[in-house]
């Protein structure tokens, strides 16, 4: 196996080839956050966080969907780093209507964790109160848009680990929101499986079971992971 | 020999706008802190300590609950800020707007003053609901509730719904010594 010798903050660290940035930031243990990313789905750096800097790029690099290369000199806690994280966090809050006191995930969500993490203490940027509507046709779960942050966690889980790709990103811009089958109602859509994995993996309180009242959804976040495993080492007999 | 005269104490205003006062439960929840804290402050205004109804000059402190969602809200919003030093955003009402500003979902924050009345007083009223009107007895609502912040500069934010006595405390000692406290973590940060 051949290795990669790369810098991260000064710490030299060696990671196996094909190892992303975010591997090789971890294992100078940099704590570089992270919320759209999720080990065992694939990595679509939507949410930003993980931005760091590389010297020698202008541009500021997703280390979640970038690959570590030899001789890299990487920054993960820049004050620049961590304004812009600071921001987009804010910018989170203002875009949704994330109200933390009344929400099935209060005390097990990670949008509200990263705020601790990126020292929130407001928003700088004006609540949107956007028009989002709620889903409640399946049976067991539901959809609430107004705490939807589109990490895609949902979207990637149905579609690589369940295998029934009920969950797609409709729209444009501002108006992107999470749709169901053909954009229809979710209890409609004949292909789900009813497995629950997209609620587990909801970083918020966007996806839930019915029976979830404030403060009491309980995630499983470790999931995709624990199935991907399992699969590729064939743990199953019966595979 | 007479005794030196007492140092002077600071003076603390809590303020309750649009909230529930469960910031201002979880304040009384400091418990015999607040014997310690009466030994170093006057408490010159507040619904929970005081029966002073005109906010007074020349206060240091002021942990101000609740949204800005009316008249009232935003009078004597203005009023603290130019008569207070420190002004503290006390809670997740005052910090985000929290749930008094879930009334700006109905339209968009542009003027949900009308659109909440009329949900509330007339589409879920039977057949005798009618809209209040008592002009200079009850407050107008505000078009949109807006966060502490965006009305007047805040010095220091306690977020919390509410922020538990221990939060609180943590936040008020150094503040009693003249330095700020630091406001990181998840013991201090936290919403909701």
């Amino acid at each position: 196996m051949s290795v990669i010798t790369l810098n991260v903050n000064g710490q030299d660290v060696a990671v196996p080839a094909g190892a992303s940035l975010l591997e090789a930031t971890r294992a100078a243990e940099a704590n570089v956050p992270t919320l759209c990313h999720l080990e065992g789905l694939t990595p679509v750096s939507s949410c930003r966080l993980c931005l760091v800097e590389v010297e020698g790029s202008t541009k500021l690099l997703p280390a979640c969907s970038t690959a570590a290369a030899e001789g890299m000199v990487v920054h993960t806690h820049t004050p620049r780093l961590r304004e812009y994280r600071r921001m987009t966090v804010e910018l989170f809050f203002a875009e949704g209507n994330h109200v933390c006191a009344v929400c099935v995930a209060n005390t097990h969500c990670e949008l509200q964790d990263m705020a601790v993490t990126v020292g929130m203490d407001h928003s700088r940027f004006p609540y949107q109160y956007p028009q989002r509507p709620v889903d409640a046709t399946h049976p067991q779960f539901t959809l609430d848009h107004n705490r939807c942050i589109l990490c895609t966690r949902c979207v990637r889980v149905c579609d690589e680990i369940e295998g029934a790709h009920v969950w797609d990103i409709g729209s444009r811009g501002g108006h992107c929101h999470i749709v169901a089958g053909l954009d229809e109602p979710w209890g409609q859509v004949q292909a789900c499986t009813s497995c629950g994995k997209c609620v587990d993996v909801c970083p918020t309180g966007a996806l839930f079971r019915n029976s979830d009242t404030t403060a009491e959804k309980q995630p499983n976040t470790t999931l995709p992971a624990l199935l991907r495993t399992a699969r590729e080492q064939r743990r199953w007999h019966n595979q | 020999m007479a005794p030196s005269p007492p140092a002077a104490k600071l003076r603390l205003a809590t303020v309750w706008l649009a909230g529930c006062s469960g910031c201002h439960m979880s304040f009384l929840d400091l418990d015999e802190f607040l014997f310690d804290l009466a030994e170093k402050v006057d408490v010159v205004f507040s619904p929970v300590g005081t029966d002073v109804k005109i906010y007074p000059e020349a206060v240091d402190i002021a942990l101000v609950e609740g949204a800005v969602a009316n008249v009232d809200n935003l009078e004597l919003a203005l009023q603290l800020r130019q008569r207070t030093a420190l002004v503290i955003s006390f809670g997740d009402c005052a910090v985000t707007a929290n749930v008094p500003g879930l009334r700006n979902l109905l339209d968009g924050g542009h003027d949900s003053a009308k659109a909440v009345l009329e949900r509330g007083y007339l589409e879920l009223a039977d057949a005798t609901g009618q809209l209040p009107f008592a002009p200079g007895i009850v407050p107008e609502l505000l078009p949109r509730v807006l966060p502490l912040h965006e009305v007047i500069p805040v010095d220091l934010y306690l977020p919390g719904c509410p922020p538990s006595a221990e939060r609180i405390r943590e936040a008020i000692t150094p503040l009693l010594a003249g330095e700020r406290p630091a406001q990181e973590g998840s013991a201090m940060l936290r919403f909701g």
